[in-house]
């Protein structure tokens, strides 16, 4: 087995892991910090991938906003934020039945797709694909709308958190 | 894989392994006498009043949620900043009207009185 | 592969030579490259932690000289031995847990900080062939180390069972995520001028003239976010001694301490580098070239080890000036309040930096055709300009601020004088 793979498994692996046990986790600081080790699999993900710059944004955007964001929102709550009852209900069978269904489907629809055992095409030699990334962002024929309209999101976001803010602290 | 990524995997795996060896070796050598009062929490010297957990002020909360917005837009700011010299002046205006798009924003939270810290 | 192949480059000399010997032992070649690089990272992680120890001993000697005391000078030459002596004393320490601590998140901490400040020195260059990866997105991975010590504190805060590691967690916290802005910011600056994101790039186009002559003002701002990123004075609130005793590391003890103090002072001489990387050209030295100094028409000719090694002990002169002058600040100023410390970043720095990297923009870009000599002489004039507009709207809030406070003042002198 090429390396690769020895290492895309371990990875993917680290991944599944982690977000099963977000979910199991009695403690929710526990289930953030093990979102953190999820999130951090996806950034070796795109290491593997070659894509430099995806990998250490999703470590500083992710990790180190979103997660800290998620930490903080946790830790409003009162300390002991444990999960006391039983973590099952007792017709749990039923959504678990419907999840692998819905597995199943996803499985069947992935793989019934005609390009799934087709490689990427390779980067053409010359081109540094951070610098058509940013080309591509601010280039009239490219992204330069969605650049633009992706400010106006993120100011959309700000105003609406003050909005709440505001409205709780009168 | 590139070797970059293989040599920063590597140097993450020994980050990971050297600072571990003397907290083990620690372990091993030090003392292990735990008695209640050695191991009840600190509080100036005297007994701890009251539960362990402080309110947490939403204001860290509010500081968190703008420091976010305003990282995704240093990151986009990236590949802006390294295809500047491919392109012509327009590129360098669409940048400074992202970054004045939020700094609007910013301006915006300033005079709701969200980055005060009462 | 002859003498002269590895005067000029030895690094890669030696480890090519390692490749082929241990490819003749018949081991597959992937497994010979993580061997080579094993031993290259050993050898730099080694350093680090010697240097480490090394910069304990010059943190106690400088703060005593700042306080007009001597200093550790018993054990050991001028107190050279000191830090070994506290590395023994802090390993055989008794490890106390307190009570209710979340064991698993209390034991990972300190080893996340100082995980988080190991794996910089994989993309530092000491010098123009001593570096451990030429990494094209480096200054960004710098950020996301800082994102990955974040991380620690809280967990180190959280998991102690104490109200004021807890407190110390969150200021903390929200200290070096404000600073992280200002300081992404003035990191595109050198991106912009250099148009690359890898230090190796940015060190090398300084071969002209160095950053800090082209944007001091965004060395300026570099150097305080950074500094406030670190958690030193005067941005200390997690171990505001007077006030919450330690912060967040109060419940360590023994060498998991030992790992916050040591991976803090290395973060500190590691930015000291950076800021070297950054603006002040790294390992480059003037008018020295890749084989000799280069003075106009008569050159001085160096075999390449030579030019190599006197560009590495450059990088670490500047990386120490920057350390030094990190550790004068801190021995020099008082603390600044939590509120003041915020609205110092978000209604100064984080205006002040969009303001310096948009006029940085646009100027390169004007700029870009002309000799150096203009490019350099209208870089400096907008950061004067740009620093002397806003001490301008400084004064003027000020003197607004002194207008309004008068009439309150004038009450008690009246009734003073009857």
């Amino acid at each position: 087995m090429h390396p690769d793979q020895i290492i895309f498994f371990l990875c993917a692996a680290l991944i599944l892991i982690s977000a099963l046990f977000v979910v199991i986790s009695r403690n929710l600081i526990h289930a953030a910090l093990w979102l953190v080790a999820a999130l951090f699999g996806v950034a070796v993900l795109f290491a593997l991938l070659n894509a430099n710059f995806l990998a250490v944004v999703q470590v500083v955007v992710y990790i180190g906003a979103i997660a800290i964001l998620f930490l903080f929102a946790v830790m409003l709550t009162r300390k002991d934020i444990r999960d006391r009852g039983p973590q099952m209900r007792r017709s749990w069978w039923i959504p678990a039945l419907l999840g692998l269904l819905i597995l199943a489907g996803l499985v069947y629809l992935i793989f019934a797709q005609p390009g799934i055992d087709r490689t990427a095409a390779a980067i053409p030699a010359g081109v540094d694909p951070l610098r058509a990334l940013g080309k591509a962002l601010v280039s009239p024929g490219g992204y330069v709308l969605p650049f633009e309209v992706s400010s106006i999101l993120l100011l959309a976001a700000l105003v609406g958190a003050v909005y709440v803010a505001i409205t709780k602290k009168s | 894989m590139q070797n970059e990524w293989l040599y920063i995997g590597l140097f993450l795996i020994i980050g990971i392994i050297v600072p571990i060896v003397p907290l083990v070796f620690a372990a091993l050598v030090s003392p292990h006498k735990p008695n209640p009062i050695k191991q009840s929490t600190y509080e100036c010297g005297i007994e701890t009043v009251g539960d362990s957990w402080v309110q947490f002020k939403a204001q860290y909360y509010i500081f968190a949620l703008v420091f976010l917005v305003f990282d995704v837009e240093t990151v986009f700011l990236f590949p802006w900043a390294l295809s500047l010299n491919q392109l012509p002046i327009f590129a360098v205006l669409e940048g400074i009207l992202f970054i004045g798009i939020l700094v609007t924003g910013l301006v915006y939270t300033w005079r709701k009185g969200m980055l005060e810290w009462v | 592969m002859s003498l002269q192949d590895f005067l000029a480059d030895p690094i890669l000399f030696i480890s090519n030579w390692l490749q082929g010997l241990l490819v003749g032992w018949k081991l597959p070649s992937g497994l010979a490259t993580v061997i080579v690089f094993l031993i290259g990272i050993l050898a730099l992680v080694i350093f680090a932690m010697l240097f480490d120890i090394f910069l304990v001993w010059v943190e106690r000697k400088v703060v005593a000289r700042f306080q007009d005391r001597l200093g550790p000078n018993r054990i050991g030459p001028f107190g050279l031995i000191q830090p070994f002596a506290d590395i023994i004393k802090l390993v055989i320490k008794e490890d106390i847990t307190p009570d209710g601590a979340d064991k698993v998140v209390y034991n990972i901490a300190p080893v996340l900080a100082a995980v988080s400040v190991i794996i910089l020195w994989a993309v530092l260059p000491l010098s123009s062939k001593i570096f451990g990866v030429d990494l094209n997105v480096a200054v960004l991975y710098l950020v996301a180390a800082g994102a990955l010590g974040t991380l620690a504190i809280i967990m180190a805060g959280w998991s102690s069972n104490n109200k004021y590691a807890l407190l110390g967690a969150y200021r903390m916290v929200a200290n070096m995520v404000s600073y992280e802005i200002p300081m992404v910011v003035t990191l595109l600056i050198p991106t912009i001028l250099a148009d690359t994101m890898s230090l190796n790039g940015i060190t090398q186009s300084q071969e002209t003239i160095w950053y800090v002559f082209l944007s001091p003002l965004g060395m300026l701002i570099f150097l305080i976010s950074s500094i406030a990123e670190l958690g030193r004075s005067p941005f200390d609130l997690n171990e505001a001694e007077s006030e919450i005793v330690a912060g967040f590391h109060i419940e360590y003890s023994g060498m998991k301490f030992g790992w916050f103090y040591a991976s803090e002072l290395l973060h500190a001489f590691t930015f000291g580098g950076f800021v070297g990387i950054l603006f002040f050209g790294g390992w480059q030295v003037p008018f020295l070239m890749a084989d000799g100094f280069h003075f106009g028409s008569f050159v001085v000719a160096l075999p390449g080890i030579g030019v190599i090694l006197l560009q590495a002990v450059a990088f670490m002169v500047k990386a120490m000036i920057g350390y030094w002058v990190i550790m004068w600040v801190k021995y020099s100023m008082p603390r600044i309040r939590i509120d003041q410390m915020l609205a110092f970043n978000w209604k100064f720095l984080t205006p002040l930096s969009l303001v310096l990297l948009s006029a940085t923009a646009v100027l390169t870009k004007l700029l870009s055709g002309f000799p150096l000599w203009i490019f350099g002489v209208g870089m400096f004039l907008s950061n004067l300009l740009i620093g002397w507009i806003t001490i301008e709207i400084l004064r003027f809030y000020a003197h607004r601020q002194r207008r309004l406070e008068e009439p309150l003042a004038q009450p008690a002198s009246v009734a003073a004088r009857r």
